[in-house]
């Protein structure tokens, strides 16, 4: 099985593992994740201006590259997944929208056709959940994680119809497989502090001070994410509380991929 | 500066939301995380756009402490979304000669080696435009 792959910038450079042991768990499951040529960067924030065009037109050139690849489009950052799930909807629903883009260029002339996938949801819905157990070498037993949501992945609940927004299980179906035990905390999808988190500091660590207390609370030993925002905010501002890692490096730690090899193979 | 009655209608527009169904029920502004550090509360923001008041809005320090986090879209019983009517005003302050959240110096001060490029892309689109 084969899918297009949008890695986004942040991937490439600071969130490096959040990509590589996602390809290497990808083909341990057995698909590819093929990244798709000459991508630009979504913008990493969903642009919700009527008139704001421009500024999606990575997205839809993206969007648009996989449809001729006639292939699905998996992404990995919640970033990257919410902003192009949306503008995908912007060009299958919004007539303006798709109107405005090809007058801009006819290039960009798109139906919103592609399937836009985040890669648990490729786990949950194409794969399998019973599967990925299945090919679990090393079952992480005993280890107690929560999962960190954050907003972008499961809101709008109407367009992102990723999981319930109000109480997602998809991340703890997934801690399930490996073999780990899920801690569900009510503050799961809640809010890291986003890109204000560039200045102001002191907003931010309380967030993220809520998120990890709660979770340690309920009884959670560390934390995984699809986030490098996320990421980044809780270990800086509550890392003292709680490890935070991202799921792609569980599961390569879950299948048996060593760290430091899967990250020299890459 | 635009005619108010103009603009206000320029910023609904914008919003992709209908403010009007709005019943004031204060459910958006429970859920935001953000709610302290704002001086216009989510459900006061739609409030101060049905009666027009666009310069109070304009000067809000809201429009640079909504995190976009999408709680007050999902919770709101009628279906308004607030944080599109905040992002519509804060395009329009961002519009507006020397309306941005932040400038590049600012920004300087803030980095280090750790930080996403994720956060300064998105830091970028929303406290610049
Ligand atoms: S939740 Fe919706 S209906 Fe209630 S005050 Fe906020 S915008 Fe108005
Ligand atoms: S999107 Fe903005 S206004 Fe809405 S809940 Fe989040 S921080 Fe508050």
């Amino acid at each position: 099985m084969i899918f297009d792959y949008y890695p986004g910038c942040t991937l490439n450079t600071k969130a490096k593992e959040l990509d590589i042991f996602a390809r290497k768990a990808a083909e341990k499951l057995g698909f590819e994740l093929r990244e798709i040529e000459d991508w630009q960067c979504c913008g990493a924030v969903y642009p919700m201006g009527a008139d704001v065009v421009a500024s999606k037109t990575p997205s839809v050139r993206a969007l648009k590259a996989s449809q001729d690849n006639g292939r699905a489009l998996v992404t990995l950052c919640s970033a990257c997944h919410h902003v192009l799930k949306r503008v995908n909807r912007d060009a299958a629903e919004d007539a303006e929208f798709r109107a405005t883009l090809t007058a801009y260029d006819e290039e960009l002339e798109y139906n919103g056709g592609t399937e836009v996938l985040h890669f648990l949801e490729v786990l949950r819905d194409k794969i399998g959940f019973d599967k990925v157990k299945a090919a679990v070498t090393n079952p992480l037993i005993g280890r107690k994680i929560g999962a960190y949501y954050g907003c972008m992945l499961l809101r709008p609940g109407a367009v992102m119809a990723f999981d319930d927004p109000e109480s997602p299980t998809i991340i703890e179906d997934f801690i399930k497989a490996l073999g780990a035990t899920p801690v569900t905390y009510a503050m799961r999808n809640e809010c890291c502090g986003g890109y204000i988190s560039l200045a102001e500091k002191e907003m931010s660590a309380k967030m993220c001070h809520a998120v990890a207390e709660d979770a340690v609370r309920r009884g959670a030993e560390e934390l995984i994410t699809a986030c490098p925002l996320c990421a980044y905010n809780v270990k800086k501002q509550a890392g003292d509380i709680l490890p935070i890692t991202y799921f792609t490096k569980l599961l390569a730690e879950a299948l048996g991929l060593d760290g430091e090899e899967a990250k020299a193979n890459a | 500066m635009l005619n108010p009655a103009f603009e206000t209608k320029e910023i609904l527009l914008n919003s992709r939301t209908i403010a009007e169904k709005c019943m004031k029920c204060g459910r958006c502004s429970a859920a935001c995380p953000s709610y302290e550090q704002m001086d216009i509360r989510p459900h006061q923001f739609v409030s101060y756009l049905m009666r027009g008041d666009v310069d109070g809005l304009l000067s809000s320090t809201t429009l640079w402490k909504c995190l976009s986090c999408f709680a007050c879209v999902q919770r709101c019983p009628r279906g308004v979304a607030p944080a599109q009517l905040i992002e519509s005003v804060r395009l329009a302050a961002i519009r507006q000669k020397g309306g941005d959240g932040i400038t590049v110096e600012d920004v300087v001060g803030e980095l280090d080696d750790e930080m996403p490029q994720q956060l300064l892309v998105a830091a970028f689109r929303k406290y610049k435009g």
